[in-house]
C-alpha cells in the first residue's frame, strides 16, 4: 500500500495505491480517472526529468544547465546526477548538446539546456 | 618617536586616531573585528543630541554640547552625512510637564541655548503625524542626525591618511605596565609596547582597564533592538520624535536616517551577552508598539530590517575620560549615549592631553580633509553622465535599490581602510541596503570583492570571519 | 537625447515577449533594457523543467523557454542593451539609463512598456527575530548562486516557505547534496504546485509543516540553527511548541513583491492588492502610454501566462504608437466574495473581440462557481472543484460576452458556491 498525492489537477486528491500485484494495481481516493492512470504509473514505474547544471570553460557564464532528454525512473535520480560530478564541457555550446550520453544505460542522455557562447 | 596604541576602531578609538594624527607619532589601532565600526558605533539611533538630556556638571553634559557644536565643520572636512533636523521630547500626559520644564531648565543650564517648550498643535504642524496624544514637547533645533558609521569610517580614513595604522582581527587579551611604557598582549601572542595605549574598546573597555589598572570598571550592555522602515515611510517625520525620557534611557525614538529610512527604537535591557547582536519578538514588538504611541499611522508593512545595539552603559554613570593614575593608559570607559555626539569633543581634549604628556610635536603635514566615495545615487543628471564618462564602472549599477554602482563598490574597497566583506561595503556604499536587502546584488558584490582582492568567492564573507556566505562550489 | 518609439524596461519572458508582438504588429523603433549582462531574465536560473506546456506543447526549461523568445526576437533584428539599468522614467515617457560602455543615456518614447519583474520578500519585511549571521538566503538568490555562478550555500537547510522557489531549491539543494531537514509555512496551505510538492519533497522524504513559522535564527558567524514553532488560526505563535532545527543555511521563500520602483516615478497608479499597475484591458496603466506587463503587473504562476499577457501589451502598444485612438470611457471590473484581485481592473468600452480576466483568490474554496456579474446579471460562470491562492484562474469572455462587459455599469468577478 503506498499514499500519494496525486499531481494531476490542484485538487491533490490523496491517494491510496495497492500495490500487492503489480499487475493488478489498485488506486483509491481519486475523484477523476486521470488519478487512478496517475497513481498506477507512480508505483509501476514512476519517471522524472532531472535537471541540474555542470561546470562550463571559456564560456560568457560559469555554469551549464542540463537536463536528461527524456524522463528517467525515479530510481536512477541519484545515480544520474553522480555522472555529472566532475564533468566541464568547453563553451561554445548550443542547446540539445549531449553532455552525457546513454545515462546509466537508460538510453537516455543528458543534453544542454543553454546556449553558451565563448568569451 | 613615541608609540602609542589605540584599542578600538569604534567612533571613540577613531576619532581619537584622527586628532592624535596632527601630532608627530607613531599611531597604531588595534582592532579585534575586521573593519571599524562593528559594534555600537555600527549599531545606534544615530542622532547628534542636543545636550539637554543629561546631568548638569557631568563629562557627558560638557562633551555632549562642546561635540554638537563641531559636527557642522567636521562633517564637511571628512565628507560624511550630517544634518541638523531638530528633536522634538514628546510629552503625552498634562501631568508630566513638569518632567519638559526639568529637560528645559536642564539644557540651559548644560549651554543649550535654543531650546524651548511648544504645545502639540505646534509639534504636529510640523510633524502632522505626530499622535493627536501629545500635549506639548521640548523642541531642540540644534539636535541633528548622522550615519554614525559612515562617521566612524570618515575619521579612520582621514586617519590612515595622516600616518595612522590600522590593525583588524588582532583581539588584545592583557595589558601589563612594562616600566614607563606598557605592553600589550593579544589573543594570538602577539606584543606591542607603547609609550601610551587608549583605552577605546567600548564594551570591552571595563575589562581592558582591569587587567592593568587597580581602579576597577564594569560595563553592563544595554541591548537595543531597532527597526528601518523603508525610505517610502520617510514623510512620517523629518525632525527626532523623543519620549520623556525614563530611568532607562531615553525611550523609544522614531529618527529619520540621514539617507531618508526611518528608524524606530531602541529598546533598553541589560544583558550579558558582550556580543549579542539577535534581535527578539518581544523586542522588536516592544519597539514597533512604543513607536506607534508616537507615530500611530507606523504600518509593520515599511519595514525592511532589524537590528540590535548594545551600549556600553559603566556603573560609574558617567563617562571615564582620561589616564589611569600612574599608567600611561589613557581611560576612554564607559562612553554610552551621548557618545557619538561627544567623541570629536573627546577626541580633542583626549589627543591634546596624551600630546602633552608625551610631548609630541605637530604633525605639519596633517591634512584635515577627506572626501568620501561619490555618491551615485545623490548625483545630478549631468554628475551622473560625467562621472559614468569617465570611469565606465560608474555605468554599471550594482544594487538597484539604492542604485549603487560597482565603481562605488571597487573604490570602497580599494581606499584606505577599505571594505573587507559585504557589510564592510554596504556600510560604506549602501550596496544591500535597501528593500530588497541585498537579496538581488549580494551574490554581484561577492564577485567584486573576491575579484579585487583576489580572493576566492568560498572566502568571502559577511562580517569577519566564520561568516563565509557559501560553502563551496558546486561539483 | 534620442527618440524611440516603444522602450521595453526588461528584457526577461515579458519584455521578450512584448517585443517580439510588437514588432510583429507592425511597430519597428524598439528598444528592450535589460539591466543583466543576458537576456532571459530569471528564467536563466530556472534551470528546472515545468515551462512552456501552454505555450509550445512540451515540457522546457527555463533556460530553454527563455531562448525560444531570445531568438524570436534576435530574428527579427529588435535592438537591445544588456548591462544597462533604467535610472528614471517620468509620465511624459523620459527614460533615463545606464550602462558600462555608452555611460548615461537619455531617450524620449512614444510608449514605455514596463517589464521589470518582480522581486522576493526579504527577511527584513516578514520580522523574522533572531541573529544576524551568514546563511540566510531568499530562494532565489541561493537558486543564482548554484545555477549561475556555481557555488553552495550551504549543506543543512531549513526552508521558510512552500511557494514554488522554496519547493525547487528543496530539491536542487538536495540534488547538490545538501540535507534539506524541513520546509516550513506559515499558512495551513502551500502556495506551490501539488507536482512540485511531490516532485520535490515527497521524492525525497523532506517534510513539509503546515502552520509553522520560523521564530528565532541562531549563530554568530554563520547561522547554526533555526527554532520553528506552530501557528494559531491568527498565525501568531503557539507558546510551547517551539522546537530548534539545527541547520546553517535558512531559505525564505516567502513571497514575490512587483518591482515598481520606476512606475512610482513616473505616476503611475499601482493597486495595494497586486502591488503593480492598475491597467486596462489594453494592459495600459492610467498613465497615457505606459503599459505594463508580467510579474511587474502582478505575479503569475506560469511563464505561460506572462508571454501571453507581454504579447498582447506589446501589441497593444504597438496599435498606441500607430495612433489608435479610444476614447477613454472605461468600465471597472471588481474583485469581490473570495476573488482577491482582478487584471485589467479597467476595460475600455471602445473596441471589439474577445476579453481575458487574470485572478487569485484569497483561500482555498471547493465546488465553487467562478462568475462574471454585469450589473446584477450573470454573464459567465465556470465550475471549479477547487481553487487555490497558488493558482492564477484566467477568464476568457467571448465577443458577446466581452460586448456585454463592455456595456454595463460595473462588472464584478467573484466565487460563488454551487447549489448542491
Amino acid at each position: 500500500m503506498k499514499e500519494m498525492i496525486c499531481i494531476c489537477c490542484p485538487m491533490g486528491c490523496r491517494l491510496t495505491v495497492d500495490d500487492s500485484d503489480l499487475s493488478n494495481v489498485k488506486v483509491s481516493g481519486n475523484t477523476c480517472p486521470r488519478g487512478e492512470k496517475y497513481g498506477k504509473e507512480e508505483v509501476v514505474c514512476p519517471k522524472r526529468m532531472v535537471t541540474s547544471v555542470v561546470r562550463v570553460e571559456g564560456g560568457d557564464v560559469a555554469m551549464l544547465s542540463v537536463k536528461t532528454k527524456d524522463a528517467i525512473e525515479k530510481s536512477k535520480i541519484s545515480g544520474a546526477l553522480k555522472t555529472l560530478k566532475g564533468v566541464v564541457v568547453k563553451a561554445p555550446v548550443k542547446i540539445g548538446d549531449v553532455v552525457v550520453q546513454n545515462v546509466l544505460g537508460t538510453g537516455v542522455d543528458f543534453i544542454a539546456t543553454k546556449n553558451v557562447s565563448a568569451r | 618617536m613615541k608609540k602609542i596604541l589605540i584599542i578600538g576602531a569604534g567612533v571613540i578609538g577613531c576619532s581619537v586616531a584622527r586628532e592624535l594624527s596632527r601630532y608627530d607619532a607613531e599611531i597604531t589601532v588595534l582592532e579585534r573585528e575586521n573593519d571599524v565600526a562593528c559594534g555600537t558605533s555600527k549599531a545606534n539611533s544615530g542622532v547628534v543630541h542636543g545636550g539637554f538630556d543629561a546631568k548638569p556638571g557631568t563629562k557627558k553634559a560638557h562633551y555632549n554640547v562642546r561635540g554638537n557644536a563641531m559636527f557642522d565643520k567636521l562633517s564637511k572636512e571628512l565628507d560624511f552625512p550630517f544634518r541638523r533636523n531638530g528633536a522634538y521630547v514628546l510629552c503625552f500626559d498634562d501631568d508630566r510637564w513638569d518632567g519638559l520644564k526639568k529637560l528645559y531648565d536642564q539644557g540651559l543650564e548644560n549651554g543649550v541655548k535654543d531650546v524651548k517648550v511648544v504645545t502639540g498643535d505646534e509639534v504636529r504642524k510640523r510633524e502632522p503625524y505626530v499622535s493627536p496624544e501629545v500635549k506639548g514637547a521640548l523642541w531642540c533645533p540644534s539636535s541633528g542626525i548622522v550615519s554614525p558609521y559612515e562617521m566612524t569610517i570618515a575619521y579612520a580614513e582621514n586617519a590612515a591618511k595622516n600616518g595612522v595604522k590600522f590593525v583588524f582581527e588582532k583581539k588584545v587579551s592583557k595589558l601589563e605596565k612594562d616600566g614607563a611604557k606598557i605592553k600589550v598582549v593579544c589573543e594570538d601572542g602577539e606584543e606591542y609596547a607603547a609609550d601610551v595605549v587608549v583605552n577605546a574598546a567600548g564594551l570591552y573597555s571595563d575589562e581592558l582597564n582591569n587587567t592593568v589598572n587597580d581602579k576597577k570598571y564594569k560595563i553592563v550592555p544595554r541591548k537595543g533592538e531597532y527597526m528601518l522602515l523603508d525610505k517610502t515611510a520617510g514623510y512620517l517625520t523629518s525632525t527626532t520624535l523623543f519620549q520623556l525620557p525614563t530611568a532607562m534611557g531615553k525611550g523609544i525614538l522614531v529618527v529619520p536616517s540621514v539617507h531618508g529610512n526611518i528608524l524606530l527604537g531602541p529598546t533598553a535591557v541589560d544583558i550579558d551577552d558582550k556580543d549579542c547582536k539577535d534581535t527578539t519578538y518581544d523586542g522588536l514588538s516592544e519597539a514597533f508598539d512604543k513607536a506607534r504611541v508616537t507615530v500611530p499611522s507606523l504600518t509593520k508593512k515599511q519595514v525592511i530590517t532589524q537590528f540590535t545595539g548594545l551600549r556600553a552603559h559603566a556603573d560609574a554613570g558617567d563617562f571615564v575620560i582620561g589616564f589611569a593614575g600612574e599608567l600611561p593608559l589613557y581611560n576612554l570607559v564607559g562612553i554610552e549615549s551621548p557618545g557619538l555626539t561627544a567623541a570629536p569633543a573627546i577626541a580633542v581634549d583626549a589627543s591634546e592631553e596624551i600630546a602633552d604628556y608625551l610631548g609630541l610635536t605637530f604633525n605639519h603635514g596633517f591634512d584635515p580633509i577627506r572626501k568620501g566615495i561619490p555618491c551615485f545615487a545623490k548625483m545630478t543628471e549631468k554628475e551622473r553622465a560625467e562621472i559614468a564618462k569617465k570611469n565606465p564602472l560608474y555605468g554599471r549599477i550594482v544594487c538597484r535599490c539604492e542604485v549603487v554602482t560597482e565603481g562605488e563598490i571597487v573604490d570602497s574597497i580599494n581606499r584606505p581602510v577599505g571594505a573587507k566583506d559585504l557589510d564592510g561595503v554596504k556600510r560604506r556604499t549602501r550596496a544591500g541596503m535597501g528593500r530588497c536587502q541585498s537579496g538581488f546584488c549580494s551574490e554581484r558584490v561577492m564577485e567584486i570583492i573576491a575579484r579585487e582582492r583576489g580572493i576566492d568567492m568560498t572566502e568571502v564573507t559577511k562580517s569577519g570571519k566564520g561568516s563565509e556566505i557559501v560553502i563551496g562550489r558546486v561539483e | 537625447m534620442s527618440v524611440k518609439n516603444l522602450i521595453i524596461i526588461g528584457g526577461g519572458p515579458a519584455g521578450l515577449a512584448a517585443a517580439k508582438s510588437a514588432y510583429d504588429a507592425g511597430e519597428r523603433d524598439i528598444l528592450i533594457l535589460e539591466r543583466e549582462d543576458r537576456l532571459g531574465g530569471i528564467l536563466n536560473q530556472c534551470i528546472h523543467n515545468g515551462f512552456g506546456l501552454h505555450t509550445f506543447k512540451e515540457e522546457l526549461t527555463g533556460p530553454e523557454y527563455a531562448a525560444r523568445y531570445i531568438d524570436e526576437v534576435l530574428k527579427r533584428g529588435i535592438e537591445y542593451k544588456l548591462g544597462t539599468t533604467v535610472l528614471s522614467i517620468d509620465k511624459n515617457k523620459r527614460v533615463t539609463c545606464v550602462n558600462e560602455k555608452d555611460g548615461l543615456q537619455i531617450y524620449e518614447a512614444g510608449a514605455i512598456i514596463l517589464a521589470c519583474g518582480c522581486r522576493e520578500r526579504p527577511r527584513g519585511a516578514i520580522n523574522i527575530a533572531g541573529c544576524r549571521a551568514a546563511g540566510i538566503f531568499s530562494a532565489g538568490t541561493a537558486q543564482k548562486l548554484i545555477n549561475i555562478d556555481g557555488y553552495m550555500p550551504g549543506k543543512e537547510v531549513v526552508i521558510l516557505g512552500s511557494g514554488d522557489i522554496g519547493l525547487i531549491m528543496a530539491r536542487r539543494m538536495t540534488f547538490q547534496g545538501a540535507k534539506v531537514k524541513a520546509v516550513v509555512e506559515l499558512m495551513p496551505y502551500s502556495s506551490g504546485l501539488n507536482r512540485n510538492i511531490v516532485q520535490c519533497l515527497n521524492d525525497f522524504d523532506i517534510p513539509l509543516m503546515f502552520s509553522h513559522t520560523v521564530v528565532d535564527i541562531k549563530g554568530k558567524g554563520r547561522v547554526s540553527s533555526v527554532v520553528i514553532a506552530a501557528v494559531d488560526e491568527k498565525l501568531n505563535q503557539i507558546k510551547g511548541t517551539e522546537q530548534e532545527i539545527k541547520c546553517d543555511t535558512l531559505l525564505l521563500s516567502v513571497g514575490l513583491l512587483p518591482e515598481n520602483e520606476l512606475s512610482k516615478m513616473a505616476d503611475v497608479n499601482l493597486s495595494p492588492v497586486t502591488g503593480g499597475a492598475i491597467v486596462d484591458d489594453d494592459m495600459m496603466t492610467e498613465t497615457d502610454g505606459i503599459f505594463a506587463c508580467g510579474n511587474v503587473l502582478h505575479v503569475h504562476d506560469l511563464v505561460d501566462f506572462v508571454s501571453e499577457e507581454s504579447e498582447w501589451a506589446g501589441a497593444r502598444a504597438a496599435a498606441y504608437i500607430a495612433g489608435e485612438k479610444v476614447n477613454g470611457d472605461k468600465v471597472a471590473v471588481q474583485a469581490k466574495d473570495g476573488v482577491r484581485y482582478v487584471v485589467p481592473q479597467f476595460v475600455n468600452r471602445d473596441g471589439d473581440g474577445t476579453l481575458k480576466l487574470k485572478m487569485r483568490v484569497g483561500n482555498v474554496f471547493k465546488n465553487v462557481r467562478l462568475c462574471v456579474v454585469c450589473d446584477g446579471e450573470e454573464i459567465y460562470a465556470k465550475k471549479k472543484m477547487i481553487v487555490t491562492p497558488g493558482e492564477m484562474e484566467t477568464v476568457t469572455l467571448d465577443e458577446k460576452q466581452t460586448r456585454a462587459l463592455k456595456n454595463c455599469k460595473l462588472a464584478v468577478v467573484c466565487l460563488k458556491a454551487v447549489k448542491q
